[in-house]
């Protein structure tokens, strides 16, 4: 199915964009002369390079600049990076104060971004089916049917924006984090106006979870829908219990059995590698204790509600035990359960902003702790979408030298592929190809809430592939540029180089390889 | 009438020798500009004190007032020029905003927003320049640098050193480091030395800092540059910590 050769006789179809998803992406496939599906692909299309152009610069800008990676979750590469860099200026743990104010300001972005994903891009599809009229099949369209559900949907949005403004400044790339803590407390103002609407958040969460609890156990024939039977990755607190800020990587198989557990973070590179090949900007992570092939594995809200074995606040622990219920107690892969789990950790986020607020550290002003520099930090928190790593070395002077990131979406890379792959065969295979049957593609690779910008970063290890066509749209030459960084212009019409061969070592954060360097031996260089 | 002249219509007394812009400081009336600091040696470099005295373009900064001299400052085709004025030193350096920690507290940030420049309007140049992380204290990023020469002048005139210079000419003037590596780390500049505090931009600032004031307490949150208060000291707050 992955090839990479058009055959005689077939014909192409690209959806470009994938609508209702963050960054902008493509699914292209091709069909024979009967519609039966030769390839399926989800294509990352942008590019990005902030692993580049962050070195040079000093590390105290770090938190600020990758949150510019996305308008989405900011918060998630902002807290990210500012772990890094508190191990960078040699502090390992923060004062409680400045501990709760991530926290706080962590749940509230993961609300409002799992309120966007289910509200804003996703719920159109269950409301109206996958095929539904596409003028109709969007968030005005849920406006105009169902205003109470949307009200609520951007209400929800909206609230765990003012947590992230009460607490950064702003509700879209604030700031926040400082080396060693935080620049501000939450002021009793600021506490009581947030507290003043925690009680309709935990109940229109709760409304959510029930809707998505309801639209998939009453859809027996969502249950198969682009399902996988994957190994999960997640970070856990210590005793197993759910944590989205700070804990212990956690890694199953699809039966439930141990791959690793409470593994720290900081060796992450003896834990997972990245594969690149040769047609899409983003790479494709696996554990290495299973191997390249079936090593891949799936993050995000599906994988953490599965991985936890408690989630600590008591609304959104119920509905745990009801969503594991569903699978008789062994852990749910149908991947459109993704949104049920989403909207189960929403509520969760929900109640522990009520615990945070309520808790008297939240407006404590020690603030800031100090240390001995390091030469590197590593910083890894659960965003919304899933594990997300940042990496840092730093010279004597304190500018970046190497970065590393490994961004959620880019953990679900082959299982948005197979899931692709997987309603290519089922429903589109020797059909009449029509949008409604499109969007189902779409609605496979919506249900992981992907966000295309973020996982697009690396610069200088991306492969690249120009073709030449004439008039009549006869193939004359290909130039493709190897995920090494290598460039190569093999002769006109021969096959392609191979592809996949490419291999990222995480440990050493081996420096980007020239670009256009040429091949020993494979001719001249791209221009 | 002696010792008297108008800016905008608007009579101001002067001592004699005293330039435009301090007697209009002294008034309480705000001239733009970025280069100059009362105390300090009049530089007349960014041009955007630009005023039309009695009909001729002339900088505020250095011109003396003299008696009865009709000054026009805030009229609308001086603030177009002091914007294009702008939006030319933002294209010929690097100023990326969104990412500087002066952010907030920058007077040339401050200008843009003053002035309503919504764009750079012409193409950025893209310069390459060196960043000096060197010094253990301060970071000299010369992306960021206007050649405004308050560094320079501040080292020589109130620190009693010569850490800075301008080198080269036109276009290609930049930033130099007074030592035998020309780096910030083989200077003798001190990290409580006024040439270390009294960038408007993010050019020299102190190391190892995040954004310790938060939002909406930074400098120009709380103020506008326009405030002669605010205009006067230069000075960089980011080493304070102001929660309370």
């Amino acid at each position: 199915m992955e090839q990479n050769q058009p055959a005689p006789n077939t014909r192409r179809i690209a959806i470009d964009p994938v609508s209702r998803v963050e960054g902008h992406g493509k699914i292209t496939l091709l069909l024979d002369q009967d519609n039966h599906v030769q390839e399926a692909r989800l294509h990352i299309v942008e590019f990005r390079g902030f692993e580049k152009f962050i070195q040079g610069r000093p590390y105290t800008e770090v938190p600020y600049f990758v949150q510019r990676l996305c308008g989405i979750c900011p918060v998630s590469h902002h807290l990210a990076a500012a772990k890094a860099v508190d191990q960078i200026v040699g502090v390992d743990e923060l004062t409680p104060s400045a501990t709760k104010l991530r926290r706080l300001l962590h749940f509230g972005q993961v609300l409002q971004s799992h309120a966007l994903h289910f509200f804003h891009l996703s719920s159109p599809d269950f409301l109206f089916g996958f095929g539904s009229n596409l003028a109709h099949r969007n968030i005005v369209g849920v406006l105009e049917d169902h205003p109470d559900l949307a009200l609520k949907g951007v209400k929800l949005r909206k609230y765990g924006q003012q947590v992230i403004a009460a607490i950064a400044g702003k509700r879209i790339h604030g700031t926040a984090a400082i080396p060693g803590g935080m620049n501000k407390s939450l002021s009793n103002d600021e506490r009581k106006v947030l507290l003043g609407d925690i009680a309709d958040i935990i109940a229109w969460s709760q409304d959510a979870v029930a809707l998505n609890e309801t639209i998939h156990l009453q859809h027996p024939e969502n249950h198969a829908f682009a399902t996988l039977s994957t190994n999960y990755l997640g970070m856990v607190g210590s005793q197993g219990e759910m944590e989205l800020y700070h804990g212990g990587l956690r890694a199953r198989q699809a039966d439930g059995s141990e791959i690793f557990d409470q593994f720290d973070y900081t060796q992450y590179g003896s834990a997972i590698r990245e594969e690149v090949r040769n047609w899409s900007y983003m790479k494709f992570p696996y554990l290495t204790a299973i191997g390249k092939d079936k090593g891949w594995y799936r993050v995000g809200p599906l994988a953490r509600v599965n991985l936890c074995d408690s989630i600590p606040t008591p609304l959104a622990e119920a509905a745990r035990v009801r969503f594991r219920a569903f699978a008789g107690g062994a852990y749910v892969h149908d991947t459109l359960a993704y949104h049920w789990a989403r909207m189960i950790e929403m509520l969760h986020c929900a109640e522990a902003i009520q615990e945070l607020l309520n808790d008297p550290d939240i407006t404590g002003t020690d603030l800031v702790v100090h240390g001995e520099k390091r030469a590197q930090g590593i910083g890894v928190i659960e965003a919304p979408r899933g594990t997300l790593f940042h990496h840092y070395q730093v010279n004597e002077q304190g500018l970046i030298e190497k970065a590393n990131l490994i961004v959620s979406t880019t953990s679900n890379n082959q299982a948005m592929n197979e899931s692709v792959r997987s309603v290519a065969n089922h429903y589109l295979d020797g059909q009449e190809i029509t949008e409604g049957l499109l969007n189902h593609l779409e609605v496979a690779v919506r249900a992981y809430d992907p966000c295309l910008s973020c996982a697009t970063h690396a610069l200088g290890k991306m492969p690249l592939q120009v073709e030449l066509f004439s008039h009549n749209g006869e193939l004359l030459s290909r130039a493709t540029k190897n995920s090494d960084g290598c460039a190569v212009t093999p002769h006109p019409l021969a096959p392609s180089p191979s592809r996949g061969e490419g291999e990222q070592e995480i440990q050493s954060l081996s420096p980007s390889p020239l670009e256009g360097r040429p091949c020993k031996g494979l001719g001249a260089g791209l221009g | 009438m002696s010792n008297m002249f108008f800016i905008d219509g608007q009579e101001i007394a002067f001592t004699p020798g005293q330039t435009i812009m301090d007697a209009a400081l002294a008034a309480g009336i705000y001239i733009p500009h970025l280069c100059h600091k009362p105390g300090l040696t009049p530089q007349g470099s960014c041009k955007l004190c630009t005023v039309d005295v009695d009909g001729r373009s002339a900088s505020a900064c250095t011109l003396p007032a003299t008696a009865g001299m009709k000054v026009d400052n805030n009229t609308p085709a001086l603030q177009e020029v002091r914007k294009t004025l702008l939006q030319m030193l933002f294209v010929e350096g690097n100023h990326l905003c969104p990412t500087c920690l002066k952010s907030g507290d920058c007077t040339l940030q401050a200008l843009g927003y003053h002035l309503g420049m919504l764009d750079g309007h012409f193409p950025p140049f893209y310069p390459l320049r060196e960043v000096d992380a060197s010094h253990p204290d301060v970071l000299l990023d010369r992306d960021r640098c206007i050649v405004c020469a308050l560094c320079v002048r501040a080292s020589r005139e109130v620190d009693g050193k010569n850490v800075f210079a301008i080198g080269r000419r036109g276009a290609n003037a930049r930033l130099i480091v007074n030592s035998p590596s020309g780096k910030l780390g083989d200077s003798d500049l001190a990290a409580d030395d006024l040439a270390a505090h009294i960038c408007p931009v993010g050019a020299i600032m102190p190391k190892n800092h995040g954004f310790e004031v938060p939002i909406g307490r930074r400098t120009f949150d709380l103020h506008s540059v326009a405030e002669s208060d605010v205009a006067t000291p230069v000075t960089l707050k980011k080493t304070e910590h102001h929660d309370e």
